[in-house]
């Protein structure tokens, strides 16, 4: 292995800039001429709107233009579009009604914009801002997840009767029925996955820009996906054309799926930078961020586990009700549909499954993918019943995930829900995991602790997730409105280094660092003579982008063709070169050899004479040494993996404090530990917000409670112990790489490893379930309520 | 932010004349709640009026049985000084646990007391160690200084100048913290002072206050099984979505005890 | 207008201002320093640490005015003509960093923690870290990097 190829824990490469406040941020940008943007956002999270009186905002100090949604739908401009269509059980197809860029009609959410003020300076446009009066009408909230499809209910979209967006299932609802008629036990249990809030560190921004000279415009914007973002601005809300708009997100400082999704702020600021002709800029604040950025989660579940008497699992049958929020985001209907209904099988041998979700509109910031997307719920709730399921029949949680374990040779694996298993070895990691705990002698530990006067548990999480989105006609079989390839460009340069171009986004997964070790590997160039360029559509062939854990699997793949193509051009270039035949020809480390001689050259003197081809085969190959490559999956990938953790519940205040954490995961192959190692922190760390601390709050009026850092509880460095990261190592078949994507998995294993490690704790007051998150006072509670 | 006159005045006759002819005007301490408050629209003054060129207000000093704590001494110095590490350790080390390092390098003790945040440490203490607040224009004691939730007895622009604590035989504060925000969601001082033993309860109630049934067990016995029996009623105190009034009121009693436990060992 | 007059980054800067103005707008918009970031309205998030006469504050709880007269110290002078701080260098090393956004703060946090406190340990940097949050990284390879580079910067 070379110091800096595959396998290699390599220092980063753009850790230079970020460390030295060099870094490019959207917000770093600055345009001459630029003036601001302030938006005018609901109060209310339900009214109708009456008459828009923007003359006081109009003649305010620096104004140059106050919008409503009148003047967008005057121009022509579209709604903003949720990407995947679906198929309801009855057959029909779902209720998705327009999210316009400014509300017309009615407000549905607080935050929800109905109006633009752009001025010269920002504190300008927010003073401007304040002086629109909007006539208010309120109506009553529609906030309760488990009322909102009531018809006494408010309604929020005329063409959504009983505001349902749609009902969905997946699976086979007799063949379940039935495991549950033959039974021996049933495990049931109901659960709230809550409603989170991304907050990557950087907020949202979008600086639009006209070039009147040419009729195009430019839009730097926070985005995961800059080529998806131009398409759905270009063909759906209709602001530019395509060939007319460059995207370009520029380092983007965390996403977490938040930033996947195009907003109406981004709508409607390149809209009025056509209007204006000036550079627009608009930058959230963290209070705007927590009313508009796309939330997550926000499921409620009855879930059953049907048994015989060996514990085996006969049938499991999911009821889940999904908040939309207000509108539809991009892709809120993918996440508790196919991103979640398809993962119900776990790691386990379930004999029939059926999982239904009613996805429901309710008066609250619309919800979409955030970390794991789906996937985090499915886990949740198979891991909290497969915890339940061992209870009931008195079995080790261990014994009872080893008993139904898909077994090691029955891949590839169809499962109840649609996928097909790829790969997988499960047994090894959960044995791994258990121990590096020392689980054997977990219960030595436990009674420490109860000396103490703390209780202790061990909580056990396996998981599988489908990453690496997505081949393109299976998801547009299912309802995508989209593709998921990837694409990849490798520019030698004349002087023999290289750029690469990928679609993929990093914003925090340093792919300019593992890209950059996968063609240094396969072209054999240094990997300081490599550099990788994302984020701009002007310079990168159209990609996907970067959500889903899907970079490298589907992103490095395409990078792979390239390099392939790139090596089968420089052997032709090489033959001649070299005056032998192409099939003499062999490339290792760099150097193209006539087989069995010592007569080679470089890969670097091959890409001088592409690019000065005095003495080069012209008849046979164009000049230039630049492939694209696109690569489509020809199906997901399938990390798994065993999480557990030791918890400390201190009973006097309801503290739960995480002793140790073991993670195994099996990501296939690796390409460089120490950024797989941080994803994985990353994500458990998500994982332990979400089940100890990270909860967004509505009271009945529709007002978020937990709007700010005061009131939102961010997970610190005091909330998470140090990690202890281990691997198996079960390479995808299908890709290149043998890779399979990490970004999530932590966030995936940690909600359900944490709340199992709580009931353990609590198992000998009788507790059999504590809801996420489990505050101090949430844990305390169930104490209480335990004891009397 | 609404824009503002702002003014550094470098000494409390400027300040007050300041105050004087705008009545408008604000006092800018730290400007740990202010600035934020300012930045959200939540209050919109004519003029600022920083104190923090006003060296008098700057000075921490022991002496006799006091320590005087000047108004515009920032958490983090109370936190580190020696003279109060060895006078009144508790005091310190409330400090050390008030938001965060970079806080504690702006946030002044004068600023917190004004505010009278019913979720600020600082209130627990001036009242649990008896101390007495100076201003201006007058000295007053603890028991009288605190009225109410975001209230004081403090006139319209009376500026704090210093704090003095007289030195108790031991106290000790312990604060179970709102995870999000880290303010107080229960903090309790336990001091045993010249004159008698005093609690003082933050974050529970709309402001800090006394209890004073754990005062008079703890005269009898500083113990914390003294106080393992006494909760206090739900009925006033603070409910949000952080903590109920039941969980704060059972918090006070573990934090309490946990107080009188940690003063015992200092 | 008023005026501040201040010392940045060694760099002597007399700048007009209004009251309102916050030192991190002064740095980032007034004097293109965009190394430090804002992250949240609220003073907790820390992304905007810098060091105003060698102490860290949050630049966006702090009026310019309220620096006249200081020294204040941003990421980008951490640097000795290219050659990383010892903490920065840390933070390479031990990749306590992914993004990128929280990590000018995250530095400068770690940078006075050191100073204050010479020898840290791992529950003690997590305490002191109550003021930065990062998203991406779980803290595991901040904690291991200030601990490296606490010991850099004392060797």
């Amino acid at each position: 292995m070379a110091d800096d190829g595959i396998g290699a824990s390599v220092r980063r490469k753009e850790d230079q800039r970020f460390l030295t406040g060099k870094g490019h941020f959207t917000d770093d940008i600055s345009r001459p001429g630029q003036v601001y943007a302030r938006f005018v956002r609901s109060p209310h999270a339900h009214a109708s709107i009456g008459n828009i009186d923007t003359s006081a905002a109009l003649s305010a100090p620096g104004v140059l233009g106050v919008y409503t949604g009148k003047d967008l739908a005057e121009d022509g401009v579209g709604a903003v579009p949720c990407g995947w269509t679906i198929t309801q059980t009855n057959g029909e197809l779902w209720n998705a009604p327009p999210h316009e860029v400014l509300a017309t009609e009615k407000v549905r959410y607080v935050g929800d914009q109905v109006a633009l003020v752009v001025a010269e300076t920002l504190e300008q446009a927010r003073d401007a801002a304040e002086l629109v009066s909007v006539e208010y009408e309120v109506l009553s909230a529609n906030v309760k997840l488990d009322q909102a499809s009531n018809s006494d209910t408010a309604q929020l979209h005329e063409s959504v009767p009983n505001n349902t967006c749609f009902v969905w299932g997946l699976g086979d609802e007799e063949a379940t029925k039935s495991a549950f008629n033959r039974a021996k036990h049933i495990a049931k249990l109901d659960l709230y996955n809550n409603r989170l809030v991304p907050n990557a560190i950087e907020p949202r921004v979008a600086l639009a820009e006209r070039d009147s000279g040419d009729d195009s415009c430019t839009l730097y914007v926070t985005s995961q996906n800059p080529h998806l973002a131009r398409v759905i601005l270009s063909a759906f809300v209709g602001l530019v054309p395509e060939h007319k708009l460059r995207v370009v997100s520029p380092d983007v400082g965390g996403g977490f799926g938040s930033k996947i999704f195009v907003y109406t702020e981004e709508c409607a600021v390149l809209w009025a930078a056509k209007q204006i002709d000036r550079p627009i800029k608009w930058t959230a604040d963290r209070s705007e961020s927590f009313l508009s950025d796309a939330h997550g989660r926000d499921h409620l579940t009855h879930v059953e586990m049907a048994m015989d008497d060996d514990g085996k699992f006969l049938g499991m049958r999911v009821d889940t009700t999904a908040n939309m929020g207000a509108y539809l985001s991009n892709f809120a209907s993918l996440i508790p549909t196919y991103l979640h209904g398809t993962l119900m099988q776990g790691l386990y041998t379930t004999e029939a499954i059926y999982c239904e979700v009613t996805a429901v509109f309710t008066n609250t910031t619309p919800v979409d993918a955030v970390r794991g997307a789906g996937r985090p719920e499915a886990t949740y709730l198979i891991e909290r019943i497969v915890d339940e399921s061992a209870r009931i029949m008195g079995l080790d949680p261990a014994e009872i995930r080893r008993r139904n374990f898909i077994p090691s040779d029955a891949f590839p694996y169809q499962t109840q829900v649609a996928l097909e298993y790829d790969s997988g070895n499960y047994g090894p990691a959960l044995d791994k995991a258990l121990s590096t705990l020392d689980y054997k002698n977990f219960e030595t530990r436990r009674a420490n602790s109860e000396t103490e006067g703390k209780y202790r548990g061990v909580g056990i999480s396996s998981y599988i997730e489908a990453c690496g989105l997505a081949p393109s006609q299976v998801i547009g079989s299912l309802g995508a409105g989209i593709g998921q390839f990837e694409a990849a460009e490798i520019r030698f340069n004349a002087t023999g280094n290289v750029t690469v171009f990928t679609g993929s986004h990093s914003h925090g997964q340093g792919h300019e660092t593992t890209f950059a070790q996968v063609a240094s590997e396969r072209l054999g160039v240094p990997i300081e003579d490599i550099d990788v360029v994302h984020g701009d559509s002007g310079r990168i062939p159209f990609g996907y982008g970067t959500y889903g854990s899907r970079s490298l699997a589907v992103g490095g793949s395409a990078i792979v063709k390239a390099a392939d193509k790139i090596i089968e051009k420089g052997r032709k270039i090489a033959a001649h070169l070299l005056e032998a035949s192409e099939s003499d020809i062999e490339f290792t480390d760099g150097n193209f050899t006539v087989t069995g001689t010592d007569r080679s050259k470089s890969i670097a003197e091959i890409a001088f004479a592409a690019y000065v081809p005095h003495n080069y085969p012209l008849d046979e190959v164009e000049p230039g040494l630049d492939e694209s490559a696109f690569y489509d999956p020809p199906n997901f990938t399938y990390p798994f993996g065993v999480h557990v953790c030791e918890v400390e519940v201190d009973a006097d205040t309801g503290e739960v404090s995480i002793e140790r954490w073991v993670a195994v995961d099996d990501f296939g192959n690796i390409i460089n530990p120490m950024i797989v190692h941080g994803q994985v922190h990353g994500g458990i760390a998500h994982g332990v917000g979400q089940a100890l601390l990270e909860n967004a709050v509505y009271d009945e009026s529709g007002q978020l409670l937990s709007g700010s850092f005061m009131d939102y509880c961010m997970p610190r460095a005091t909330d998470v112990p140090s990690f202890e990261i281990g691997q198996t190592v079960t390479p995808c078949p299908h890709n290149p790489l043998g890779v399979k994507g990490c970004g999530e998995a932590g966030a995936i294993a940690a909600p359900p490893a944490v709340i199992n490690g709580i009931v353990n704790a609590l198992s000998s007051l009788g507790v059999t379930h504590v809801e996420m998150p489990a505050t101090p006072q949430t844990v305390w509670q169930t104490i209480q309520n335990a004891k009397t | 932010m609404y824009d503002f006159a702002y003014h550094r005045p470098d000494n409390l006759d400027d300040a007050a004349n300041i105050l004087k002819i705008n009545p408008e005007a604000t006092v800018l301490a730290g400007g740990m709640t202010l600035i934020p408050t300012l930045k959200l629209r939540l209050a919109n003054p004519s003029d600022v009026v920083d104190l923090s060129a006003i060296d008098s207000l700057n000075v921490l000093s022991v002496a006799g049985e006091k320590v005087s704590v000047g108004a515009m001494t920032t958490h983090s110095d109370v936190s580190t000084s020696k003279e109060l590490m060895e006078t009144i350790p508790g005091l310190s080390r409330l400090a050390k646990g008030i938001g965060d390092p970079h806080v504690r390098h702006r946030g002044t003790i004068g600023g917190s007391v004004a505010n009278n945040d019913p979720a600020a440490d600082y209130p627990a203490a001036v009242l649990a160690l008896n101390a007495s607040v100076n201003t201006i224009s007058r000295t007053i004691n603890a028991d009288e200084f605190f009225t109410g939730q975001f209230a004081t007895v403090l006139e319209e622009h009376e500026i704090i100048t210093s704090i003095d604590f007289p030195i108790p035989r031991r106290s000790a504060y312990e604060k179970f913290s709102n995870p999000a925000s880290r303010y107080a969601i229960v903090g309790v001082m336990v001091a045993d002072t010249e004159a008698g033993v005093r609690v003082a309860v933050t974050g529970a109630g709309p402001s800090v206050f006394r209890v004073a049934k754990m005062e008079e067990a703890l005269s009898n016995d500083f113990s914390a099984d003294a106080i393992a029996g006494i909760t206090l009623s739900a009925d006033d105190l603070n409910s949000d979505i952080h903590a109920s009034s039941e969980y704060r009121a059972h918090l006070v009693s573990v934090m309490a005890m946990r107080a009188v436990n940690s003063a015992l060992t200092q | 207008m008023p005026t501040v007059s201040l010392t940045i980054n060694g760099k002597k800067v007399v700048a007009d201002v209004e009251g309102r103005t916050l030192l991190v707008q002064l740095l980032r918009e007034g004097q293109r320093l965009t190394g430090t970031h804002v992250g949240c309205d609220t003073s907790q998030c820390g992304a905007c640490v810098v060091h105003v006469n060698g102490k860290a504050v949050k630049s966006c709880t702090m009026l310019a005015l309220q620096a006249d007269d200081s020294e204040v110290e941003t990421i980008e002078s951490i640097a000795n003509e290219g050659e990383l701080h010892p903490m920065q260098a840390a933070f390479k090393e031990h990749h306590g960093l992914q993004c990128g956004f929280c990590t000018p703060g995250m530095v400068m946090a770690a940078i006075d923690m050191v100073n204050r406190i010479p020898n840290l340990d791992e529950e003690t940097v997590r305490h002191e870290l109550e003021g930065n949050f990062c998203r991406c990284t779980g803290y595991h390879n901040i904690v291991q990097a200030i601990l490296a580079g606490s010991k850099a910067m004392q060797s």
